[in-house]
């Protein structure tokens, strides 16, 4: 019943042609210009940010609209121990796995309490809860100053082992390798191990369970399923996802602040798991990249096409771009509802449908209702 | 079914071993045949002011098919969602398995070994019939977040064994055909016997059955009746709610009647049938006949 095995040569240059478009990537958008290489490090950065946010929505079908605020927790607690904030500059290998650590615990804080709720209510506790982590940012500046309110925290470190820095321009072998460029590789990494790590969770007992989670509680329940641990063990995972993307941003930009973790984020990071194909993994990465560069490419684009037809600009740039924006959201919506990439479960039984048992298939829709051959029950 | 990771099972695994050959002495279930396997004691639920259930004694034997029958409203989902943790009840205890079940939550009930479906069929309709079968596994297997990730040999050879078993069962219930199918698209029938085979996976010591036969044709009930039939030869308890009197009255070895919630007669069928209480709770005698409608 399982696929054949793709031959392996075919493979090989499959996974190399990729290799090779993920390695020069940055080098040509380089030659447009650095900001393209920032703009796809962010793509990249809300990637691993939808990936985790899969786990909650498209893995155990639990809506969350404050996920934004496991990015912030994640953010913060890189940026409070690598700044002259509090003068603490521990390696970045130290604080990633703190900052996990912390976001997994806000994911359980977050859990615990809405183990019970499911829909509507889950999505505005959820909302709540992320607003609540951002006003807490910004506010946490009196009578203790912790995260400097509003102001945000700056002169973030980058990421640094030893004396090579992930930031600073390097001149290897006549290439020039440019922070961005470095950042880029190092989130490519990143991203291939949060993708690994996802795609086996989803294929296992545990992303079973959630499955089961999703499509029905009760008798997920009745089947054995700890339903209690499992969601949490969604949030917790989710939510250190997040974490860890956010301690990678807070070393790219070199600043944070309270602003970049509003609602509209969350809403974002989750429109793109929806967008991409709820619960499949690659159409989630592909809703990420969209989304991320949609909005960019318009901005880019959108006043010199005006300019070019009708001589000058007639709608200011900032406003059409979210205009279409919106709109593009709602054409996909409508033209594709399960979203760019649907789930793999829709795919499997459409290849099942046109392999061998084709005939079969057909044979017993005729019957359907009618009496149905019981071939195994008396084996 | 004995690879490493799943324990060896009681029940329906043993009558599928390639070398039980056809025509063969059934194995014999596991040690125990009619002893006691749950014991309910004065079991009670109200709803508000309404008595769904008041004080229900019944006792299901190991290896028998137990019947649960009255008219609609009598209280026999209920007792399930009762029985199965779903609802606590007010009063009264089961005690299963030499145990008692306690206020154990319908996760829990069902690794103590009581394995449910559901007169409305509940699977997990967007995935398919091989994976809601492999849910089912688990309960009894182990495997973690760390096992998932790093997959190594204990959690590969666990997930293979899933993966047999589940096909096993496919097999054993008839849909193996379709074992990739979304579940939502198999024909009803099948449908009702992939909820067995997804109850089978969990290892029951007690299969409890709501309505398995509600809308089956006479062909697919008499394919249902001969399954049953099979799952108690391979070692298997069976509660079975049913509608369908020629199938309860042929398959089960013993009966329980409810009527507004309450026990009128329990026994083996030849005698249920010839109570004069309950040919009146169902033809409807002079006082039932008033409250009909309720």
């Amino acid at each position: 019943m399982k696929p054949a095995p793709a031959p392996h040569l075919r493979l090989f240059i499959g996974i190399a042609l990729i290799a090779v478009v993920l390695a020069v990537l940055p080098f040509a958008l380089a030659w447009q210009g650095t900001a393209w290489v920032r703009i796809l490090n962010q793509a990249i950065l809300y990637c691993l940010l939808a990936l985790g946010l899969n786990i909650v929505v498209g893995f155990a079908g639990l809506l969350d609209l404050g996920y934004i605020a496991f990015y912030g927790v994640g953010a913060y607690v890189y940026a409070l121990l690598a700044s002259p904030h509090f003068g603490i500059h521990l390696p970045f290998w130290v604080i990633l796995p703190i900052g996990a650590a912390f976001a997994c615990l806000f994911g359980v804080l977050l859990g615990t309490p809405t183990l019970k709720l499911r829909g509507d209510y889950l999505a505005i506790v959820t909302l709540g809860f992320g607003e609540i982590i951002r006003i807490i940012l910004n506010n946490l500046s009196n009578p203790v100053n912790i995260t400097n309110g509003p102001q945000g925290i700056y002169l973030i470190d980058p990421f640094r082992i030893g004396s090579f820095s992930l930031s600073q321009n390097e001149t290897i072998g006549g290439l020039l390798f440019s922070g961005p460029v470095k950042y880029y590789y190092f989130l490519v990494i990143v991203l291939l191990v949060v993708i690994g790590i996802n795609l086996r969770l989803q294929n296992s007992r545990i992303g079973r369970a959630w499955e089961a989670i999703r499509e029905d509680e009760i008798a997920a329940r009745a089947m054995g399923i700890n339903t209690r641990n499992m969601k949490l063990l969604a949030f917790a995972m989710g939510a250190s996802f997040g974490g860890v993307a956010g301690g990678v941003f807070s070393a790219i930009q070199g600043f944070i602040s309270p602003e970049s973790f509003t609602l509209t984020e969350s809403v974002m990071v989750l429109a793109m798991v929806v967008l991409g194909g709820m619960g499949n993994i690659f159409g989630v990465v592909v809703g990420a990249l969209l989304l991320a560069f949609i909005p960019e490419v318009l901005r880019y684009t959108v006043g010199p096409v005006q300019n070019a037809v009708f001589g000058h600009t007639i709608i200011e740039p900032e406003v059409i771009r979210m205009l279409l924006f919106g709109f593009a959201l709602v054409l996909m919506m409508l033209f594709r509802p399960a979203g760019i990439w649907p789930s793999a479960t829709r795919k499997r039984e459409l290849d099942a449908r046109r392999g061998g048992d084709d005939a079969d298939a057909d044979a017993n829709q005729a019957t359907d209702g009618g009496p149905d051959p019981v071939k195994g029950a008396s084996a | 079914m004995h690879g490493s990771g799943e324990r060896p099972v009681s029940g329906v695994g043993q009558g599928m071993r390639v070398t039980d050959v056809a025509g063969a002495t059934p194995p014999l279930p596991a040690a125990g045949v009619g002893e006691n396997l749950l014991v309910a004691r004065g079991i009670a639920k109200n709803f508000g002011g309404v008595k769904a259930l008041s004080d229900i004694d019944f006792t299901i034997r190991r290896g028998e098919i137990y019947g649960l029958i009255g008219p609609n409203g009598a209280g026999k989902t209920t007792l399930f969602n009762v029985l199965t943790g779903i609802y606590t009840p007010d009063a009264g205890e089961f005690t299963f398995d030499h145990r008692p079940l306690g206020a154990l939550k319908p996760n829990e009930v069902a690794e103590r070994g009581i394995a449910r479906t559901f007169q409305n069929i509940r699977l997990f309709a967007n995935l398919t019939a091989l994976e809601n079968v492999m849910i089912g596994r688990h309960v009894r297997t182990h495997a973690g977040v760390f096992g998932a990730i790093t997959r190594n040999a204990s959690t590969r050879a666990e997930e293979q064994a899933i993966e047999a078993r589940a096909y096993e069962l496919l097999r054993y219930v008839g849909v193996a055909d379709r074992a990739n199918h979304l579940a939502k698209h198999l024909p009803y029938g099948s449908q009702r016997r992939l909820e067995i085979a997804r109850a089978l996976a969990t290892d029951p010591k007690l299969l409890a059955l709501d309505e398995p036969a509600a809308g089956m044709n006479a062909t697919e009930t008499a394919s249902l009746d001969r399954l049953l039939r099979d799952i108690q030869r391979d070692g298997t308890t069976i509660l079975l709610i049913e509608h369908d009197m020629k199938l309860v009255m042929g398959i089960c070895d013993r009966v329980l009647v409810l009527d507004y919630g309450r026990k009128i007669a329990e026994g083996p069928a030849a005698e249920v049938r010839a109570n004069p209480a309950v040919i009146a709770a169902y033809l409807g005698g002079e006082v039932t006949l008033n409250m009909k409608g309720a």
